[in-house]
């Protein structure tokens, strides 16, 4: 058993949508409305509760670089988006009923028999990655193939990606795949390419690495991702002084108060 | 993948699948060829993504999926908790009788209403009931569930010994019960009264995270006000202690407009700005500043008008409260569909800090 991960490269990325198809047809996730967004070829804009994978469609004016774009063309690039399954994942501490936990081999898998609904894990994402299911009710994400990961298989997009731009692996070995694809990719002229992987914000790292060209924020990656369980101790300590300020003020308006026995109007 | 080893072996239905897979793969690669360089619209604006943009503006963050039950739950539970401390309070300082009684009642019918807004939310009890499997203290929502279990148990138990007692006398067991409800819905109350800011503070939403540290103590002044109101609403209206809290409630309501009002950030934006904005400077007139003129005025002159005046300023907190409360959720709407402020190079706890450390 092993600490495992994926690492989305989006400079091989075709924007064939394989991994949306075959997540769909493994995971039984329904069908999106076949509708073009009107930005470039997406037609989901994001995951939700019935898009696991979502391919980005990136375009951007033209920058230059090996791969096809330099000069007059708009630059194009594809990165095939998922839960990021936090190393310290918002989701998994705001869940009320323990359906939300973290597998043997280092995902967020939601129970979908536990889960009761109550939304909060969706306002703890801070990538907005959980969407409760309006016909369900139940929030829904990607499970990181949690039912193929036991019998030892990789994930269905992983497998279904036909230019092995989703890979899957122990984390370890990714992270130094990663480092090595960048400086290959910084040699071929691609000084842009970087890792994405916030280790250094509350989150402190993913299970889900992506490879990027530029700025995160382009690819709607958040450059400093915040775990919301940063903000209790200032909320519960806020909702002290009120419990102790309600305590305090209601003991001393009924002490002070020496006509209190004729309260009620008739 | 020879690190991992098979638990236990696919059977002939999954052997298909799993080749169906290869065949979606075996697709892509022969249809999955880029023909086109991208979208070459004429004339019309290029939409781009760019860091300054985003992907083309989609919001990264999901809104909040709580349907209407939610704000008012938030309202009827801070009143409840609330109404649920000034009857223990009235009780143990030997207040008039029927003052305890009207707030037991309002906090035992919180305790009802609470639970049954929760499950219309959710669709089906036994889907409250996995809320109780487990006490997850990182979790403001598991707290706040186990916190409303024993308010309404508490709240419910005093008021219900209390109507037994009344109808068939006096008995030990029922003042056992009666008083061991009221110690439990005071406990309880304090903080089932506030905890609704925590459950909002500490999200991913900005508009609420940013306000972590304020939220419990102007939830908690709101539902005092709506409390006092309701009470008043009842017939205290000459009831000094209400008064004085009904006064503290408003100064605090007014200073925590002034405050919202005066700091500009743009995480802040939907509580000043289009109909969230309107909905919560609504929230926070009706709240503050009105009952606190009306109530102040109600000091001098005659009784019949003085009461008259803090019957108007009953309405106003109560109504305040529950637009307030709607305001706060309709704003965190607002916060989750602006794609800029999750995509700041700054962490916002960190900016906080430094706010915190300038002032």
């Amino acid at each position: 058993m092993s600490v495992t991960a994926f690492l989305t490269d989006s400079t091989l990325c075709i924007g064939c949508k394989a991994c949306e198809v075959a997540c769909k047809e493994w995971n039984g996730v329904s069908q999106d409305e076949l509708d073009w967004s009107g930005f470039s070829y997406d037609n989901t804009g994001a995951v939700g509760a019935e898009t696991w994978r979502h391919v980005k469609f990136v375009e951007q004016a033209p920058v230059p670089g090996i791969g096809g774009n330099a000069g007059e063309h708009a630059s194009w690039t594809f990165s095939s988006d998922v839960c990021k399954h936090c190393e310290e994942a918002g989701c998994l501490e705001a869940c009320p009923t323990g359906s939300i936990v973290r597998t043997e081999f280092g995902g967020v898998f939601i129970q979908p028999d536990v889960c009761n609904g109550c939304g909060y894990c969706v306002t703890s994402c801070p990538f907005g990655v959980v969407e409760r299911n309006q016909k369900d009710g139940r929030a829904f994400k990607c499970t990181f193939c949690y039912d193929r990961q036991k019998v030892g298989l990789q994930p269905a997009c992983a497998k279904a990606c036909p230019t092995e731009s989703i890979k899957f692996g122990e984390i370890e070995h990714l992270r130094e795949a990663a480092q090595q694809r960048v400086q290959e990719l910084h040699a071929r002229g691609m000084a842009d390419a970087q890792i994405y992987d916030p280790e250094h914000s509350s989150v402190r790292g993913t299970h889900a690495m992506f490879i990027i060209r530029g700025d995160p924020r382009t690819y709607n990656l958040p450059p400093n991702p915040e775990l919301p369980t940063v903000y209790l101790k200032k909320s519960w300590r806020s909702s002290a002084i009120a419990a102790g300020l309600l305590l305090g003020g209601t003991l001393l308006a009924f002490l002070t108060d020496g006509g209190h026995r004729d309260g009620r109007i008739k | 993948m020879s690190e991992l080893y098979p638990v236990r072996q696919m059977n002939a239905d999954e052997f298909a699948r799993e080749r169906r897979l290869d065949e979606i793969r075996r697709e892509a690669e022969h249809r999955g060829q880029l023909r086109v360089m991208g979208t070459r619209p004429r004339g019309a604006p290029f939409p781009q993504a760019t860091p300054e943009t985003g992907y083309y503006g989609i919001p990264l963050l999901k809104e909040p999926p709580w349907t209407w039950e939610i704000p008012l739950y938030f309202f009827v539970g801070g009143a409840a908790g609330a109404a649920a401390v000034i009857g223990a309070i009235a009780d143990y300082t030997g207040a008039d009788r029927e003052l305890v009684q009207h707030a037991r009642w309002i906090a035992a019918a919180g305790s009802v209403i609470s639970p049954a807004l929760l499950i219309s939310d959710l669709g089906r009890p036994s889907r409250f009931l996995a809320m109780l499997r487990v006490f997850k203290p990182q979790s403001p929502m598991s707290v706040g569930v186990w916190t409303l279990l024993g308010f309404s148990s508490g709240a419910a138990a005093a008021a219900f010994a209390g109507f037994l007692r009344s109808r068939y006398g006096p008995s030990l067991p029922l003042s056992v019960l009666e008083n061991a409800g009221q110690a439990a819905s005071l406990a309880f109350g304090l903080p089932f009264s506030n905890y609704t800011g925590v459950l909002i503070g500490a999200t991913a939403i900005p508009v609420w995270n940013r306000n972590a540290g304020d939220l419990p103590l102007h939830f908690a002044a709101s539902g005092l006000g709506a409390a006092v109101g309701l009470l008043e609403l009842i017939g205290h209206r000459k009831s000094n202690a209400l008064q004085a809290l009904g006064l503290g409630a408003a100064i605090f309501e007014t200073w925590e407009g002034l405050r919202i009002e005066s700091r500009s950030h743009e995480e802040l934006d939907p509580l000043k700005h289009g109909l969230s904005g309107w909905i919560t400077r609504a929230g926070g007139a009706l709240s503050g500043p009105i009952p606190l003129v009306l109530r102040i005025a109600s000091l001098f002159g005659g009784k019949r008008r003085s009461q008259s005046l803090r019957r108007w300023a009953a309405w106003s907190s109560v109504a305040g409260s529950l637009i307030t409360r709607v305001a706060w959720v309709h704003a965190g709407h607002v916060s989750a569909r602006d794609w800029k402020l999750p995509l700041q190079e700054k962490s916002l706890l960190h900016s906080n800090a430094g706010r915190q450390m300038k002032d």
